[in-house]
């Protein structure tokens, strides 16, 4: 199997912010065409990779079903910010999903002007001086901060207007003990995940049809994957996604060890049925798992993808994200690795008939 | 004249991209040496490790005149190991600690990959979310198996580029100053024994130019180093009355700082000058902050001194803004000066 690091390094050096996702849509659609059988984009602009299954269901023609199929889902998108006014050459911004104000002073970002032109840029902090007392001297609200291209004012009025986009710049860093890092690994390294998994499709036989979707908007209303179950409406939803690492500032008991295996979650948005054939499978495999729990929302796709049509049975997989929602999110590429087999030897494990194994207790 | 393009550029942006921490300005010191080798009549490395060269000009009557710039620049210690690639450490010079959270740095000489990260959004509450992050709690991660030795120094891992008219990189303040200098050694007048000092240590408190000067013994001395502009807007309207310097208003004259009140004789020969050579220029705002100028100023009977700087906006964070222009114009302006410099201009108050 093909390294997926490179891959995963030219999804984190793109933008594709919600709602905005065309860059990084472009990239993905390139790798898994040559994966998959049928590859389209929804009316909403997420990527469905269709790799058909071998079953034909037996029984007269009439009677004769579709095949079943697996829907599995990554949000594409990405967190960044928006330009809300010019001052001087200088542009405010305004927050595109869940922005830490706090790692924005001296972020490198791109200006996506809507002329077409990417401009380098960094996120200003202004002296106090120039600030009201309100702005405080802590942590100061996105709203007293600044991006600046370094073009005069002329340049710029004449290159930006509100509206544009502006999105994290700096580089993919890879970090020893097989880590990589850099901005927007959430989910783009679920995006690999899932490649992984298509990649060890093409050697392994699978009854089910399999949907690879790539999900705009995860990060503000979840519209993707609502879009996309309601129109693939599949049998059976996994959602892939980070969750928090250990590490400096977080040890709680939401966090786990980075690098040592694929997070399965249980909670209201998981069928249980689901969560424990991952389970049995993960240990057959000898891949290391973890128990992530979610008392509520998981705050991932699975909860639109649950909750569409009729209601799909949804699981969860994971691997750990050091510094989530930071430019420097940190992924072990072993974890990666590992959820993108679990997910593949899951679907070769479907059998015709497992809809109506699915039980509550 | 020294020319001024592509080879400029390019020497900037090396110095800008390694990593010199005060303490620790070997990397510099070596493109420093390389450079300056062909031209300097004599060069050495002294006690704290500045590198001290001298072109000698021609004729009699020949002013010393030491140009300073200083190869170090803000960054950080690994201070403990707190095990599995992650380390503790503290800040060497004067860095805002709200620009730390979420930055890629450099550790050590072999420049082994790092990240400052921060706790994720969606652990904290509303609280926290709006203090800054102190020190104590950041740590620097190398990964699962990184190694770092404690003393390594670490900076920010910024790639030095170019946008439109201007720079964006870390280090600008000094390096700026460093390739000016290396510039003007190349290009030294013969009227002069030029003195080039490239100092150690300046951001922790001016200490390789106090030791330089005492070695040179300069009849002046001009401190070349890069300043802030907080030329941004007034958040609440109106006008900006303490923007420092602006950029795109060519070097900035140093008047009066916190430590120095610069010599009204060579801040005339280079408002003249610049008058002279319609060449731009903008005078600091008089206020606090200070050069190498202090120190050297106030060295053995003392040294008639004064400071030029290129104007850069966000300094000592990431990623510095300053323009080409601006530094094309303080490298032409001080060539000039240099070369109206006789004994007569400081015989008199």
């Amino acid at each position: 199997m093909a390294d997926i690091l490179p891959f995963l390094k030219s999804l984190i050096s793109v933008s594709g912010l919600s709602g905005f996702e065309a860059p990084v849509a472009g990239l993905i659609e390139e790798r898994w065409r040559p994966l998959v059988d049928e590859i389209s984009t929804s009316r909403v602009g997420s990527l469905h990779g269709l790799k058909k299954g071998t079953s034909s269901r037996p029984g007269t023609k009439s009677e004769k079903k579709p095949r079943p199929s697996v829907m599995i889902a990554a949000h594409m998108d990405g967190i960044g910010m928006m330009v809300t006014k010019i001052t001087e050459g200088f542009l405010h911004i305004t927050n595109v999903g869940g922005i830490d104000v706090r790692v924005l002073p001296g972020a490198q970002v791109t200006v996506h002007a809507s002329r077409g032109e990417e401009l380098p840029a960094v996120i200003a902090m202004p002296s106090a001086k120039l600030l009201p007392e309100s702005a405080g001297d802590g942590a100061l609200s996105i709203n007293f901060l600044l991006v600046d291209t370094g073009l005069t004012p002329r340049e710029v009025s004449r290159k930006v207007r509100v509206g544009d986009l502006v999105s994290f710049a700096n580089e993919p860093m890879e970090l020893a003990g097989e880590l990589i890092s850099g901005h927007t690994l959430d989910n783009r390294a679920s995006i690999a995940a899932l490649t992984v998994c298509l990649e060890e499709l093409q050697s392994k036989p699978h009854l089910w049809d399999v949907w690879a979707v790539a999900t705009v908007q995860e990060e503000v209303s979840y519209l993707g994957a609502y879009g996309s179950a309601f129109e693939l409406r599949p049998q059976v939803a996994i959602a892939v996604d980070g969750t928090f690492a250990k590490g400096p500032g977080a040890n709680g008991w939401q966090t786990f060890p980075l690098g040592k295996g694929v997070g399965l979650c249980i909670g209201p948005n998981m069928h249980p049925f689901l969560h424990k054939k991952l389970k049995e499978l993960a240990e057959r495999l000898e891949i290391p798992w973890f128990l992530d729990v979610t008392p509520a929302h998981s705050g991932t796709d699975a909860y639109p993808m649950q909750t569409t049509a009729e209601g799909i049975p949804t699981a969860l997989v994971e691997f750990p994200i050091r510094y989530m929602h930071t430019p420097v999110e940190s992924v072990s590429m072993k974890d990666i690795q590992r959820a993108g087999r679990l997910l593949a030897e899951f679907i070769v494990s479907l059998e015709l008939d497992f809809v109506e194994t699915i039980v509550w207790e | 004249m020294p020319t001024f393009g592509n080879a400029q550029l390019k020497l900037l942006e090396k110095l800008c991209n390694i990593i010199a921490v005060s303490g620790d300005e070997g990397e510099v010191r070596k493109i420093v040496f390389e450079e300056i080798k062909p031209y300097a009549d004599e060069v050495k490395v002294d006690a704290l490790g500045n590198v001290l060269a001298t072109r000698f000009g021609r004729g009699r009557k020949r002013m010393r005149v030491m140009l300073d710039a200083h190869m170090d620049e803000v960054g950080f210690m690994i201070v403990a190991d707190d095990g599995d690639g992650i380390y503790r450490f503290e800040m060497v010079g004067g860095i805002d600690v709200r620009h730390l959270v979420g930055k890629q740095v450099f550790v050590g000489r072999e420049r082994t990959p790092g990240v400052i990260g921060g706790k994720p959004i969606h652990l904290m509450d509303t609280n926290e979310r709006t203090r800054k992050v102190p020190l104590d709690s950041l740590r620097i991660d190398l990964g699962l198996t990184g190694k770092a030795k404690v003393s390594d120094r670490a900076g920010f891992a910024t790639r030095f580029r170019r946008a439109g008219p201007s720079i964006l990189s870390k280090s600008i303040d000094d390096r700026i100053g460093v390739a000016t200098v290396i510039e003007l050694l190349k290009h030294a007048p013969s009227n002069i024994d030029l003195c080039a000092a490239f100092t150690v240590q300046e951001e922790i408190g001016l200490r390789g130019a106090k030791v330089a000067a005492q070695y040179f013994n300069p009849d002046l001395a001009i401190a070349v180093d890069s300043t802030p502009a907080n030329d941004l807007p007034v958040f609440e309207g109106g006008e900006n009355m303490t923007y420092n310097t602006k950029l795109g208003l060519g070097p900035a004259i140093y008047i009066a700082d916190g430590s120095t009140l610069h010599d009204p004789r060579l801040i005339r020969l280079l408002h003249e000058t610049a008058e002279a050579k319609k060449i731009p220029y903008q005078f600091r705002q008089p206020g606090g902050g200070g050069t190498d100028s202090g120190a050297i100023q106030r060295s053995l009977a003392g040294i008639p001194t004064v400071s030029v700087s290129v104007p850069h906006r966000y300094t000592h964070s990431p990623i510095s803004i300053a323009r080409v222009d601006d530094w094309k114009n303080t490298l032409n302006l001080l060539h000039a000066a240099l070369k109206r410099i006789s004994p007569a201009l400081i015989a008199t108050r």
